[in-house]
């Protein structure tokens, strides 16, 4: 451990806190109802990161005084506060930000976290390994499992690596690959869906990024033991759904599953992809979205702010609703699995039968 | 995953757009000939000149490949609810009641019960002319019957796609339609039933990423656009042109993506043929003389 520097003037400190946060709530309280200022939980979001840094410096220099001590908690209460409104008002532009934060946890960060005995398998047997999908077995409280997920990363040289967690066709072929071994062996299959979508590349096409997703999709439908499938941050379209048939889908709280990227819609149906709040909302992205339309199953909670502020509290959230339902899948003989997640499938759609 | 290509800020909505008619001629954008509108329509709307194969619409497509014109259509009294009540610069809502009045049809596409050469069989035909053919919930909902009714009554089914993918003013229900009616494949792979798909152009997006690339034998009209993502997206980034041919079936073909590239004239008689070799009772029949 460091030493931790003296503050020269925790008072200063104090004030310039609290002048930032009432600024801040100001903005918060004025804001526009209708949605014109959509950026404002973003903003307020980051600022409020912002104060908590400049405080937890100040709370962990000595020498303090009572007094001090005592504006420290009341300016936490205020950002905790504050942070509820926000998160109670989040849209879906706003989601989507969060989703995308570069300080999410992503697949490996649950992995470290939440399994143990983690050993990597690589390659789809016919041309490459993909690194922006990771696959291994692992241990869920003892039990074996198959761990799916795509990886982003953080630093440049990791996120080209990764290719941003935009997989190839070998990585959708290395995925299913791992659920057969796991069907093999009767272990159930955990996947972890984090991907602005699959990569559209020259390559990608010329090996079949079509086929590769639909032949998961078909596969997975029949695979014959549990499925369970988190969104743990963007869910892109297809090459989110290639490794997301699953017995349960859920998403955790600030993460978004769409058919397009916000971005993509708006400047197709606007024109225009500074309109990329406007699709944001129409599209109905958010998890609380796609648990009203019947697409998802339940919605894990993060730690306030967001799963970004607090990896360690994410992922115990993340345990805690994947021990709930591994216990509940695990109890299905297969041909009941199997049946009930054909019929969960089967189920989603919406139409009125009129006269021909 | 989009439905349709940016060209000229309008959208492509039209299936006919690249014929230009002009009363009885009508030029081919693939050869620039000028060409007899009754002698393009006689030719299966395929260039007499240069071949090319000229996009047709659901009902002419079941003309071609069922014996007689006859046939009877089914699940043709399902309707979207809109049900994102989806508002872009125009209503979704009145997009679904301009491309009904347009074409005639509840949705984008046409399932059909009928014969190939006397042979029973389901065809699902996609109709480009309907919000550029795009799957929803209806799609989603008429071809999984589609292929349900097959595996139930055992008879081969076709699935003709021309489409830009999952349509987005249905979100998340246009998507999940990919999983619905691939689970249908499954069943219907595990019952023993044939599937052929036949790609036309364009096919795209989400419907390349499910039904038009699960079939026993994928095989594709010449020249048709195949892929994923589509080639402007593509250009944008990788930041480069894309080589001549890329995602026609040609390309397709010889990266080993489809079974075959077939002229519309000899597309009934190749199916038919397909057909005859999965179907199951003969083979019982010479296992049990043997
Ligand atoms: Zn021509």
């Amino acid at each position: 451990m460091k030493a931790v520097p003296a503050v020269a003037n925790p008072a200063l400190v104090v004030t310039s806190a609290d002048f930032l946060l009432s600024m801040v709530e100001a903005r918060w309280t004025a804001r526009n109802g209708d949605g014109s200022k959509m950026e404002t939980g973003i903003r307020a979001q980051q600022e409020l990161e912002k104060i908590e840094q400049q405080i937890a410096k100040l709370q962990a220099a000595p020498g303090q005084n009572e007094e001090t001590r005592g504006q420290i908690q009341q300016l936490r209460d205020r950002i905790h506060a504050l942070r509820q409104q926000v998160s109670l008002h989040r849209n879906a532009w706003e989601k989507t930000e969060l989703a995308r934060h570069p300080q999410r946890p992503y697949t490996l960060d649950y992995v470290e976290r939440i399994f143990t005995d983690w050993s990597e398998i690589h390659g789809d047997r016919g041309f490459a390994d993909d690194p922006a999908i990771v696959c291994g077995m692992a241990r869920f409280h003892g039990e074996d499992v198959m761990v799916i997920g795509h990886q982003k990363a953080r630093d440049t040289k990791q996120k080209v690596y990764r290719n941003f967690g935009m997989p190839n066709p070998e990585g959708y072929r290395k995925a299913l690959r791992a659920m057969k071994i796991a069907e093999k062996w009767g272990r159930p299959v955990l996947t972890f869906v984090d991907t602005p979508g699959a990569y559209p590349g020259l390559g990608a096409e010329e090996r079949g990024q079509a086929e590769a997703i639909a032949r998961n999709l078909r596969e997975m439908a029949r695979l014959r033991v549990p499925i369970i499938t988190t969104i743990t941050g963007e869910g892109g379209s297809g090459g989110a759904l290639a490794i997301a048939v699953a017995d349960r889908v859920l998403m955790m709280e600030n993460t978004i599953y769409s058919v397009i990227s916000p971005e993509g819609c708006a400047s197709i149906m606007w024109r225009d992809a500074t309109k990329k709040d406007l699709a944001a909302q129409a599209l109905h992205i958010t998890a609380k979205d796609l648990s009203e339309l019947g697409c998802i199953d339940d919605i894990v909670p993060e730690p306030e702010g967001g799963a970004h502020l607090d990896h360690e509290a994410a992922a115990a959230l993340l345990d805690e609703a994947l021990v709930k339902h591994f216990a509940q899948v695990r109890a299905l003989p297969a041909a009941e699995l199997v049946a009930s997640r054909y019929n969960k499938f089967r189920h989603m759609a919406q139409f009125l039968q009129v006269e021909a | 995953m989009t439905w349709f290509k940016r060209q000229s800020g309008e959208l492509d909505t039209s299936g006919e757009k690249k014929v230009r008619t002009e009363g009885l001629w009508v030029k081919c954008e693939s050869c620039r000939q000028i060409i007899w509108k009754k002698d393009l329509e006689e030719n299966l709307n395929v260039c007499p000149k240069c071949d090319k194969h000229f996009r047709i619409d659901a009902r002419t497509r079941l003309a071609n490949l069922l014996d007689d014109n006859q046939y009877e259509v089914f699940d043709a009294d399902l309707v979207s609810t809109d049900p994102l009540k989806f508002v872009d610069l125009k209503a979704y809502s009145s997009r679904l009641k301009q491309a009904q009045a347009d074409t005639g049809l509840k949705d984008a596409v046409i399932n059909a019960r009928g014969k190939l050469n006397g042979r029973p069989v389901v065809i699902s035909a996609m109709e480009y002319a309907f919000i550029g053919g795009s799957m929803g919930a209806v799609v989603g909902e008429v071809i999984t019957r589609a292929i349900e009714h097959a595996t139930d009554s055992k008879a081969p089914i076709i699935i003709v796609s021309a489409s830009g993918g999952a349509r987005m003013m249905e979100g998340a229900i246009s998507l999940m339609q990919l999983a619905k009616i691939s689970a249908a494949l499954a069943r219907l792979d595990e019952a023993n039933v044939p599937y052929i798909s036949v790609l036309t152009d364009p096919t795209t997006g989400g419907v390349t990423a499910s039904f038009a690339m699960l079939g026993d034998l994928n095989i594709a009209e010449p020249g048709a656009l195949i892929g994923f993502a589509g080639p402007r997206v593509i250009e944008q980034t990788i930041r480069q042109k894309l080589p001549q041919g890329f995602q026609r079936s040609e390309f397709l073909l010889e990266h080993g993506m489809l079974d075959a590239v077939v002229h519309r004239r000899q597309m009934k008689a190749y199916i038919a043929r397909a057909l005859e070799f999965m179907d199951q009772s003969s083979v019982v029949r010479r296992q049990s003389s043997a």
